[in-house]
């Protein structure tokens, strides 16, 4: 039965290793980039590089790859709604320059 | 008399299960839950209601004179607190929902029983909260909490209640949690999800909102908390900060909360609706999806409570065109709901009384809020009663209507008792006539510029004011009554069988009131959601 | 003690479950579904930290010079040892193998309390120059650098609020793995029953994960960095 395969699936040690190396490495490389100048692309950089650090926790320490369909939909809508609370804050405080009204 | 006839066998089920404090206090039955909580958010309705008596005794006369301007502050917004955070949201879900879903869905219990224990003693601790926080004097801000009011110059006792609505957060966190695995994890076998009850929708679509809305107000709440205490700037702008922030995370959530309290009453006019019109309900898969359409886009409308506050003027423009999409779903439903009663076999008994009033106060509601969808309109409009007028509609006369609907509906499954049908259509008549008569004058004075919040108006008010006063006390009998009613069927009341009303669905193949475990065996499903074509529709006496 | 795995899991399945594979899954979503919740907790943390950095940037990069990127690299660190350590942990109750799983999780106790630790020296820091907003914050160099140190302070307000948040998160985190060790060491658990032990490491990671956050948009905002 399919639930069991879940159930019973164990990441190999290694694997589990091999992903803490990249995520010291990753680490490592986001403090030093954070030295080099680059203007607007440091957050970017910084954040992706978060993200990436992100996805390999929740996909193999978090076993979200081995988890059911619900469990990656549920991650994923909590994520949307995240991003829609920012994003729709967003509309509001990047636009209110918008209106040059004098006297505004 | 008929009752002296009726002797009682008592059954095992789980109202006898058990006698004591102690086995009611730590149970970890669903049904027994549902009963406490019954319990408990009847007692903050009338402490809501209370400050409602005290809020329209103020108002009869244009004055100010019966409480300072300070003390009416506290008065409304107490009387929002309670009504909301502490009856409204738990209402249907934490009473109907957690006794009827596991009954609905075919299960045993919820997933996750101590945790619904947990989220009851947590909506304890937080009106306990609260309520020492009333009784010690009060808090004046609005149910909204605006900033910096809130967070710097109120003198009232903010953080006790804030504190208050954190925790009793935390207890629709937990509610919302164990429906949503409940429904996707403990279907008895043959319930798939076009099989499943529109109740089970509506409360999985308001669940997801619980789960994804509550933390935010959580987290919004312990800011401004922190603010009074530190001192800190996030949301004072003579510290650099900004109120409207503190408006955007607030609503975030508090708007979506509004569906927590409509969508679960949706579910109950479903099921109350097919039952009396002996009929499948028209478009099951619409009105299933519309739940999680409403959920959904809820949580996209929430800059609409901040036209006039100061937002840019393009993101109002977004906010504008998304509150008018949120309100397609909930037309959807009214017109499927309407399109139900077509050529069924209608009864008219209370819970049905009940839903016709929903059908119709909430398309009023529903309506206005359209009107205040519109930027220019709402300019106009808000901070008048209109607003007030026009969440009462939906409020009270949608939710409570609905709330009243399911309390009479699946009372005898509860109890095993009917309820006194004369009185109870009586006591419906009074809320319908005192409702319309308390929030249809609020409409006119909106409109024609009377401000909310204000503990004194102009004169030219009066009449309206007194006309709204008037159908207060009306529509306060129209509460009173079930109060006495259901109590006295507790022990007078006619016996109930396990179908009482010959509807189709799991709750009612079990006796009245169901034993500790529900089924005996679990049940298999073969048939569709409302199969009234197949529902025997004997004449069974209901009577009074 | 001679319980079988099959006895430890018989005595673990609720009444109300079918089966042990219906209260597993049930079990792991019922946690996911929690941890969704503390993704919006926080959420609003982020995104007031969101408006206010667009707002007062400059602000913020002058705050973000007296964070010591080194310390909190080794948090970062830190966290990311410990996460190894919980998930070998749990790798371990997956397949019974008890002792390995106690020293596992003990060892991620440990790392719990080497960032709280740092956590408290870097608190200590801030706390003695006067960097707590209220009535006694203080900023000097804020006027030299052209910012208006009441903004600095809102940074600051967010970073005692999200770090805060995520320490007390910490600690209670802490708290879970030594209940886990406690029960596990008793032999509550086998290869048939370790949702317990599988829950409190989601919730360990997210609080790494939170931290993973954090690190960057506190500590790195801008290149001009003392160390």
């Amino acid at each position: 039965m399919s639930t069991e395969e879940h159930r019973q699936h164990v990441i190999s040690t290694s694997v589990y290793v091999g992903i803490w190396a990249i995520l010291m490495v990753l680490t490592a490389t986001t403090v030093f980039a954070s030295f080099i100048e680059l203007g607007d692309w440091n957050i970017v950089l910084a954040l992706t590089i978060a993200t990436i650090k992100a996805t390999l926790v929740v996909l193999f320490f978090m076993h979200l790859y081995y988890s059911t369909k619900l469990t990656k939909v549920t991650v994923i809508a909590a994520i949307f709604f995240l991003f829609l609370l920012l994003a729709l804050s967003m509309t509001d405080y990047l636009t209110r320059a918008w209106l040059t009204n004098p006297g505004h | 008399m008929a009752t002296a006839v009726q002797v009682t066998v008592e059954t095992e089920n789980y109202l006898n299960n058990g006698y004591g404090l102690k086995s009611w206090l730590l149970t970890k039955d669903h049904k027994r839950i549902a009963i406490l909580y019954l319990i408990s958010i009847t007692g903050m309705f009338f402490v809501g209601g209370f400050f409602a008596m005290l809020i329209r005794l103020e108002l009869l006369t244009p004055a100010g004179d019966l409480v300072s301007s300070d003390t009416y502050n506290k008065l409304f917004t107490m009387h929002g607190i309670s009504m909301i955070f502490f009856f409204l949201i738990p209402s249907v879900p934490a009473v109907l929902g957690n006794f009827l879903i596991p009954l609905m869905v075919g299960a045993k219990d919820l997933a996750f029983p101590r945790i619904n224990l947990l989220s009851w003693y947590l909506y304890i601790i937080g009106a306990a909260f609260a309520l020492v926080s009333m009784v010690m004097g009060g808090v004046d801000t609005g149910w909204t909490f605006y900033t910096p009011f809130s967070t710097t110059y109120s003198n009232t006792h903010v953080i006790g209640t804030a504190l208050g609505i954190f925790i009793a957060g935390f207890s629709s966190i937990f509610t919302g949690l164990n429906f949503i695995v409940t429904i996707h994890r403990m279907r008895a076998p043959g319930m798939t999800w076009t099989r499943l009850p529109l109740f089970c929708w509506s409360n999985y679509a308001a669940s997801i909102i619980m789960v994804l809305g509550t933390p935010v107000v959580a987290i919004t709440i312990l800011l401004v908390a922190l603010e009074r205490l530190f001192h800190i700037g996030v949301f004072n702008p003579a510290l650099g900060g900004d109120p409207l922030l503190f408006q955007h995370l607030f609503w975030f959530y508090s708007h979506p909360a509004v569906y927590i309290m409509i969508l679960p009453g949706m579910g109950v006019i479903s099921e109350v609706v097919t039952c009396f019109s002996r009929k499948r309900v028209f478009g099951y898969e619409f009105v299933a999806l519309a739940s999680i359409a409403i959920a959904v886009l809820g949580f996209l409308v929430w800059a609409h409570h901040m036209f006039v506050a100061g937002i840019s003027v393009y993101a109002a423009l977004v906010f504008s065109l998304l509150s008018y999409l949120v309100a397609i779903p909930s037309a959807v439903k009214i017109f499927n709901w309407t399109a139900t009663l077509y050529k069924g076999s209608i009864r008219y008994d209370t819970p049905m009384l009940y839903a016709f009033g929903f059908m119709g106060l909430f398309t009023i509601g529903g309506l206005t809020g359209v009107f205040l969808a519109s930027i220019g309109v709402d300019v106009h409009v808000t901070d008048t009663y209109f607003v007030v007028a026009h969440f009462h509609y939906v409020m009270v006369g949608g939710m409570v209507l609905a709330y009243m609907a399911g309390l009479h509906f699946w009372w005898p499954k509860i109890t095993g008792r009917m309820y006194p049908e004369g009185w109870a259509k009586l006591s419906a008549l009074l809320v319908f006539v005192g409702f319309n008569l308390t929030f249809f004058p609020q409409f006119v004075l909106g409109y024609m510029g009377m401000p909310r919040r204000y503990h004194a108006y102009p004169p030219e008010f009066q009449v309206l004011n007194v006309l709204s006063t008037a159908g207060a006390s009306v529509l306060a009998m129209g509460y009173v009554l079930p109060m006495i009613y259901f109590l006295w069927s507790l022990k007078y009341g006619k016996l109930a069988g396990p179908n009482p009303w010959n509807a189709v669905g799991l709750e009612w193949m079990t006796p009245s009131p169901p034993p500790t475990h529900n089924f005996d065996e679990t049940p298999v499903v073969t048939w569709e959601a409302y199969d009234y074509e197949h529902q025997p529709d004997e004449e069974v006496p209901v009577g009074h | 003690m001679a319980t079988s795995d099959i006895e430890i899991a018989e005595h673990a399945l609720q009444h109300h479950f079918a089966d042990m594979d219906q209260q597993k899954e049930s079990s792991t979503f019922g946690m996911w579904l929690f941890l969704v919740t503390e993704i919006m907790f926080f959420g609003g943390l982020f995104c007031a930290y969101l408006v206010y950095r667009a707002t007062y940037y400059q602000a913020f990069v002058e705050g973000s010079q007296t964070m010591n990127i080194w310390l909190g690299a080794t948090n970062t660190a830190v966290l990311i040892c410990s996460s190894l350590s919980m998930a070998l942990g749990v790798r371990c109750a997956q397949l019974g193998k008890t002792r390995m799983m106690v020293v596992l999780l003990l060892i991620t106790i440990v790392f719990g309390f080497a960032f709280l630790g740092i956590k408290a020296i870097e608190y200590h820091e801030h706390w003695t120059n006067h960097q707590f907003p209220g009535p006694n914050f203080q900023f000097e160099g804020a006027e030299a650098a052209g910012v208006n140190p009441q903004n600095i302070q809102i940074y600051f307000s967010l970073y005692w609020a999200m770090t805060g948040l995520h320490a007390l998160h910490m600690v209670i985190g802490i708290g879970l793995v030594a209940w886990i060790v406690i029960a596990g060491w008793r032999g509550a658990y086998s290869p048939d029953y370790y949702s317990p032990v599988e829950n409190v490491g989601l919730y360990w990671h997210f609080v790494d994960l939170v931290w993973i956050y954090l690190f960057p948009l506190l500590y790195l905002i801008s290149k001009k960095h003392g160390g």
